[in-house]
């Protein structure tokens, strides 16, 4: 089978301790970097990605490929120095100030660290303008809101507010979640989005970010 | 550990098999078979010829209780096991012999024809928690004299599990066992890998009719295994105690084990029935009477007492929809058959008493079969001392996800249902088209029999089957068999 072809079938097969020999080898046979990242790991991905979105294979087999994936790339990092290593966007995440919850946040950060995002984790109990400035400080342009409890549901609507403030609507995007967070509440607040679930998070921040590209 | 479910204490049982042996030996049992009567006359039976009563005496009976096997498997169309009935396995089997299916489109009963049937073969086919298929309902578009025989052809032509069946008549067997022969090639390959079951029904209270007797006669001979259907009638054809209905169920089917195991010993069959309470209300046999359920577990706890497999109908339902009546009533069904450990559960799919299929029941019921198949797998210690490597790896990773131990053990200790289970939360439930359980069922029926692939059986098999249901058509005055789909 074509090196290439071979990396993306161990990461759709979950083999992802293979994947960095893989890559290894499609440099000594001299294939190009982009190439291997290309037609390599990001084909392997995107299939896992798709069969995900079937419910084929479960979150624990996207996460295995993605750690494949990363391998790969570690070894890819260096020789790509000149195109750059691509990214799939940054963000800043984060349960609001007074929710101690950060399970689901923890998901949302999994699956999209997992789907290529430079993931920014700001943990739980942050206050709103602490999202804002580290938004601001690291380039990102999409800020992750999470909550659990509906009593602190209105610091989402601070975030909304301060980004407009500074002048950054449109240039960074907030999106919200959590188990009492509707797409009717983003709605009413002005956010930019409502993930309902880790893998539409993942969705929608990808669609965030091409918007705004 | 394995979870269980005990009604009856041993002293109980031992009470209600000594009372079923003296109604044997006091009372006898009615069997309107002459041939038979004198086999039974044979065999050391006290036969009184102008009753038709033959009287069973103790060592008649333990005769034939020594010579019932323990155990016994069963195999599909193209010769793989796929049941070892007293094994301890839980088996599922579509409820049968329905006089209406549940029309999935209208959502009215109605006499199913030869393109139900098929289509039922086909769901069934990709069902995974359904082991065998069952002649679920009678097609209504043959003569009725055919219509067991066509069952059966139907089956085995497009599909490959093995079935659950029955005669209607004692001439319609040769037929049965002929279609049977025609797929394992001989009767010693049929004998060494039975393909299907014979339900075969004594009459309440303590009667054997000439059709079901020598049914029973010639599944022995051929070794084709039969599962008893005792009937008992609880407060109408059988005494209104639980007890005493039991009682009634135990002599029946220690009779069928009798006629059985005297014509051929060895001959494999399971303890089974479909006794019902009587409710007076509505002059109706409710299948999801909770009694009803009690005392099918409770005769399968006698039928194991015995050494034997066991079969119910039960994981079914009297509601006439899918509602919620139609879950409640086949998922209390199921979880007491699997925690009773009866061998074969038949009753997927079935409504109304008994008298109707539903094909999006039937894919419902299947992730009930599915669920309380991991009830009985019970909770089990898997690398799981000692604890603290594992939590140790939690708190220092923050999850658990992508460990070693949850990859290895994720998908056999969860069982993720499919996708007639609703699981998703509301915001995608809506995004998926809000579809309540009725439609995501029939989507579901709408794949399987779009996924469904053609028996593999060979040609010529198939030809022959064909050939043979095509003689009995015409023998019962029909020149050609209804036309039927790939």
């Amino acid at each position: 089978m074509d090196i290439l072809k071979e990396i993306a079938a161990s990461l759709e097969r979950g083999e992802d301790d293979r994947v960095a020999g893989l890559v290894r080898q499609a440099l000594e046979e001299r294939c190009a970097p982009l190439d291997i990242l290309n037609r390599g790991l990001i084909a392997g991905m995107d299939v896992v990605g798709e069969q995900f979105r079937k419910r084929e294979i479960f979150l624990p087999d996207v996460l295995i490929a993605a750690r494949g994936m990363y391998a790969g790339l570690d070894l890819l990092k260096p020789l790509l120095a000149q195109e750059g290593v691509p990214s799939a966007g940054r963000i800043v995440l984060g349960s609001v100030r007074g929710d101690l919850h950060d399970i689901g946040k923890n998901l949302v950060a999994i699956m999209l660290k997992g789907a290529g995002f430079d993931v920014l984790d700001l943990g739980a109990d942050v206050p709103a303008q602490r999202f804002v400035d580290a938004a601001q400080e690291h380039g990102a342009t999409v800020i992750g809101l999470s909550a659990l409890l509906t009593t602190t549901m209105p610091v989402m609507k601070e975030v909304v507010e301060l980004v407009r403030a500074r002048g950054l609507a449109g240039r960074v995007k907030v999106i919200v979640g959590g188990a009492p967070v509707s797409e009717a509440w983003a709605r009413e607040i002005g956010a930019d989005a409502h993930g309902y679930d880790a893998a539409n998070a993942v969705e929608r921040v990808r669609a965030l970010v091409a918007a705004g590209a | 550990m394995r979870p269980s479910l005990r009604l009856l204490d041993a002293a109980l049982i031992e009470r209600i098999l000594a009372e079923a042996r003296d109604l044997l030996d006091s009372l006898g049992v009615e069997v309107h078979n002459p041939a038979l009567l004198e086999t039974l006359a044979g065999h050391g039976a006290r036969v009184d010829r102008a009753t038709a009563r033959a009287h069973l005496g103790a060592a008649l009976v333990d005769r034939a209780l020594a010579s019932a096997p323990r155990e016994f498997r069963l195999h599909d169309a193209l010769g793989r096991e796929t049941h070892h009935f007293g094994a301890g396995q839980v088996s599922f089997t579509p409820g049968s012999a329905a006089i209406h299916i549940l029309d999935g489109e209208t959502g009215q009963m109605r006499a199913p024809v030869t393109a139900d049937y098929i289509r039922y073969v086909k769901v069934v086919s990709g069902l995974p928690h359904l082991a065998s298929q069952s002649t679920a309902f009678i097609p209504a578009d043959v003569p009725s004299r055919i219509s067991d025989s066509y069952r059966l052809f139907l089956s085995l032509l497009y599909g490959e599990k093995p079935v659950v069946t029955g005669a209607f008549t004692i001439e319609a067997f040769e037929l049965m066992k002929d279609l049977q022969l025609a797929v394992r090639g001989t009767g010693e390959a049929l004998r060494e890998k039975p393909l299907a079951i014979f339900s075969c029904c004594p009459t309440a209270p303590l009667k054997w009719s000439d059709v079901t007797s020598q049914n029973v006669v010639d599944c022995a001979t051929w070794g084709i295994p039969v599962e008893f259907i005792s009937m008992p009638l609880s407060g109408f054809m059988a005494p209104v105690t639980l007890v005493g209905s039991l009682v009634q169920h135990a002599a029946e089917t220690l009779s069928g084990v009798v006629i059985s195991q005297i014509t051929r010993p060895g001959a494999p069959v399971l303890w089974g029935g479909s006794p019902a309470i009587f409710d007076l209300r509505y002059e109706t046999t409710p299948m999801g009477a909770v009694e009803t359920m009690m005392m099918d577990c409770a005769y399968s706890e006698i039928g194991h007492s015995l050494g034997l497999p066991t079969q119910a109908y039960i994981a079914l339902s009297d509601a006439k929809a899918l509602d919620a009546q139609a879950g409640l009533e086949t998922g209390i069904g199921a979880t007491l058959a699997a925690l009773s450990g009866i061998d074969s559960v038949s009753g997927p799919g079935m409504l109304d008493f008994e008298s109707c299929q539903s094909l999006e029941k039937l894919v419902v019921d299947d992730e009930i079969c599915a669920m309380t198949q991991r009830l009985v797998r019970g909770i089990e210690p898997k690398d799981d001392f000692p604890a603290r490597p594992l939590f140790e790896e939690l708190l220092r990773e923050k999850h658990l996800l992508i460990a070693r131990h949850t990859r290895r053990h994720l998908r056999s200790e969860i069982a993720f249902p499919g996708p007639v289970i609703d699981r998703a939360n509301r915001a995608r439930w809506l995004e998926e088209g809000g579809l309540t359980l009725g439609q995501r069922a029939r989507r579901e029926v709408a794949r399987l029999i779009e996924a469904w692939q053609p028996s593999a059986l060979g040609d010529g098999v198939k030809r022959e089957l064909v050939r043979r249901m095509e003689g009995e058509a015409r023998r019962h005055g029909m020149d050609a068999l209804p036309e039927r789909e790939a």
